[in-house]
């Protein structure tokens, strides 16, 4: 009971975090038609610019910066990178923010070096919250749920009450009825890539110190949340929450699932032997391919749903 | 007619390569040079073969490299099984099985990859690439784990009676079968097939409404790549006679994107100058510097930007220029662009040197040594030069090209007439 509880409060922990990049790369994906190979740079560049705000100003200062300069980064791809290729069509913008992951990438490595950083959680923040059945819940979890659930709800706000939301929702749509009426449309996908950018520096910066900031996180997280993405439905904003809290969850029950399929063949009065491929697909237990299961669980959805969970439209 | 004798030139070229640094005294081959070549072979079956899907599909996959390593591992297990001798299959033939692993792959993934096109596809195939790399580090049967498999390639099964011990006779057969590959990779552009994969590229609602599944298209086209992929993982099993998940893994995807479209999508013969540049620049400057791929990643991204085309593309178009015979004239143009090209170039890589030596270099404990001379990366004086010359050049080959573009656009419009 206890690992399950546990299991399902860390998993929503890591399922916020999903949900924060995969949100930036929907509303950029959905508005532009433009995947962001270079989201998980992004998230990267958040983690390491928070760790080194963080030692000069302290974390909380970090928390606001270097999200607000993540986005900043964001729009220069836009305006810069982005909007020239544009007229080439949607493969040389892919082509585009791949070659950015590359670049991105050593820079990262350049200016920080190989090694990871020492990222912590701050001080204020690193006390357990409660105990649950002798097991301690660490503050800082709790305090990344606050975080992104805020940043759900600001997010909805905006989107849903506001008239900067209104004229965003139409110009996913409608761009040229929205640009006929006046709007500078260019600017409004200026604004949603680096606010999409931004969510994922602010993703960065708390998630930099739950995970480690090395030059690898950007590898490690990307394809994930590429998963998530397509898993939820491209396109779908609720299809993308749905599938982030499903991924988080699967993630941190599988490292405590010991059972294989074989165990679950035993009862039938199937037993399982011998040494070849097969049967090494079959006793493996869950908890070794974790790693495994998200990409499993998307080829399987789009076997038979091809446009995800809830996708409304095909890329 | 010139482009037969440019084909058998580069054959005779290839042929000959290995015989360029023999050494005469001992009597050896320069090992560097054959493992080199060798690499080379592979590389352009596979850059040919992802053009496939991304100059003449319009498709951007990302798993490119799962039906390489597909048929590198699969050529392994090959190769043990003729070396007991279950398997009487002479080496020659191997990379055709190892071809066929590919294409079994490959229409299995491509079953679920295809139904999807443009951005979709591209995140299909991100995950597939990921869940057979993923796949590959833990199972242990087929992939062997983080060691990877290995073999011993002296089955002594061989058409020609080879042994197939020195690194120049797989070089000979790497070669044999990168042209034959190459070669039947171009005849199939010819067929109805290689069009119909053009027209669901340019517009596949048109290609759909004359009467054609662009689906089915997709789908063959994937699996046919798969295949030369297959091949060229066979041929890398054969000369290196081990495969770890390296040879799967997205890394080498990515060098296939990087070689096909840096080479030129738009051209047959595109990705086969791409995949020759690149491996000469991986084994030259992968070994001067380890800012290896901040170059290559700015090369890619400038030529997204600039010459969406590639290489082959950049040659191609100086055609109607040739064909007016005014080419001389572009000389004197190209000359003028040549000193502020130098200095954003140097300015650049003196740049990315000097941050990369800074933190990485420091950590590695290596110095920073040029013109014969370390170089303290801490002074003023090379990071102001290499800033002064990257904003030089920059401003010089703005003002440069302006007055490039006046000529080049006087004589294409005199090349039109």
């Amino acid at each position: 009971m206890e690992t399950v509880l546990i299991s399902v409060l860390n998993g929503l922990v890591y399922g916020m975090l999903l949900f924060m990049l995969a949100s930036g790369l929907t509303l950029i994906f959905s508005m532009m038609g433009v995947l962001n190979f270079a989201h998980a740079s992004i998230y990267m560049v958040g983690a390491y610019l928070a760790f080194t705000i963080s030692q000069v100003l302290g974390f909380f200062p970090a928390l606001i910066i270097a999200p607000v300069l993540c986005g900043l980064i964001g729009a220069g791809i836009e305006i810069w990178g982005l909007r020239r290729v544009h007229h080439n069509g949607h493969i040389a913008e892919l082509l585009f923010t791949f070659g950015l992951v590359f670049i991105i990438q050593r820079l990262v490595q350049m200016t920080w070096g190989m090694l990871p950083m020492a990222y912590r959680v701050p001080p204020l923040l690193d006390f357990p919250l409660f105990h649950l059945y002798g097991v301690n819940f660490p503050a800082y979890r709790g305090f990344m749920l606050l975080v992104s659930g805020a940043m759900l709800l600001s997010t909805w706000v905006l989107l849903k009450k506001t008239r900067v939301g209104l004229i965003i929702q139409a110009a996913l749509t409608h761009p040229q009825m929205v640009s006929s009426l006046g709007h500078n449309v260019p600017q409004v996908f200026t604004t949603v890539f680096a606010g999409g950018c931004l969510l994922a520096g602010l993703a960065g910066v708390i998630g930099g110190n739950y995970q480690t900031t090395e030059p690898g996180m950007a590898d490690s997280m990307g394809p994930i949340v590429f998963v998530v993405v397509v898993f939820g439905g491209l396109g779908s904003l609720a299809g993308c929450f749905v599938a982030s809290i499903v991924m988080g969850m699967i993630q941190t029950f599988a490292v405590v699932v010991d059972y294989s399929v074989a165990d679950l063949l035993r009862p039938l009065g199937l037993a399982i032997s011998g040494d070849t491929l097969l049967t090494e697909v079959l006793t493996v237990p869950v908890a070794r391919i974790g790693a495994l299961l998200p990409f499993v669980m998307m080829v399987t959805i789009l076997f038979f749903r091809p446009r995800g969970l809830m996708g409304t439209r095909d890329a | 007619m010139r482009v037969r004798w440019l084909i058998v030139a580069l054959i005779v070229v290839a042929m000959a390569a290995p015989w360029g640094f023999y050494d005469w005294t001992h009597h050896r081959h320069s090992g560097f040079l054959i493992s080199m070549l060798s690499q080379m072979g592979m590389m352009v079956i596979l850059a040919l073969s992802y053009n496939m899907l991304l100059g003449q599909a319009g498709l951007f996959s990302l798993c490119h490299a799962t039906f390489f390593g597909m048929g590198g591992y699969a050529t392994i297990h090959f190769l043990n099984a003729a070396g007991d001798g279950s398997l009487p299959v002479p080496m020659e033939v191997m990379p055709l099985l190892a071809g066929l692993s590919g294409l079994a792959l490959a229409m299995l993934f491509g079953a679920m990859a295809t139904k999807q096109r443009a951005t979709a596809f591209a995140m299909i195939t991100l995950g597939i690439g990921e869940l057979m790399a993923t796949a590959a580090l833990m199972f242990h049967h087929f992939f062997g784990g983080e060691g990877g498999v290995t073999t011993n390639r002296m089955i002594d099964n061989s058409v020609f009676g080879l042994s197939y011990a020195s690194g120049l006779q797989v070089y000979y057969l790497i070669l044999a079968w990168t042209v034959i590959a190459a070669a039947l990779m171009y005849f199939l552009t010819l067929t109805p097939l290689g069009r119909m994969a053009n027209a669901t590229r340019d517009n596949f609602e048109r290609a759909q409404f004359i009467g054609y599944d662009p689906r089915m298209v997709r789908f063959l086209q994937f699996a046919l790549s798969g295949f030369f992929a297959g091949i060229g993982g066979g041929l890398y099993a054969i000369t290196y006679e081990i495969v770890t998940f390296d040879a799967l893994a997205a890394p080498l995807s990515a060098n296939a994107l990087l070689m096909a479209y840096i080479g030129g999508t738009t051209v047959f013969g595109g990705p086969i100058l791409g995949a020759v540049l690149i491996t000469l620049l991986q084994s030259g400057v992968s070994l001067l510097s380890n800012s290896w791929l901040v170059y290559v990643g700015v090369m890619f991204i400038a030529m997204v930007i600039f010459a969406p085309s590639g290489l082959a593309g950049l040659i191609k178009a100086h055609e109607p220029i040739r064909r007016a015979g005014r080419l001389g004239a572009l000389t004197v143009p190209y000359l003028r662009l040549v000193i502020p090209s130098l200095g954003v170039l140097l300015g650049f890589v003196g740049l990315v040197e000097l941050m990369s030596f800074l933190t990485i270099g420091a950590a590695q404990g290596k110095k920073l040594v040029l013109f014969g001379g370390p170089i303290d990366v801490h002074a003023v004086v090379p990071w102001a030069v290499s800033v002064a010359s990257l904003l030089l050049g920059g401003v010089w080959l703005r003002f440069e090209a302006a007055g490039f573009h006046l000529v080049w656009e006087r004589l294409m419009a005199g090349a039109r007439r």
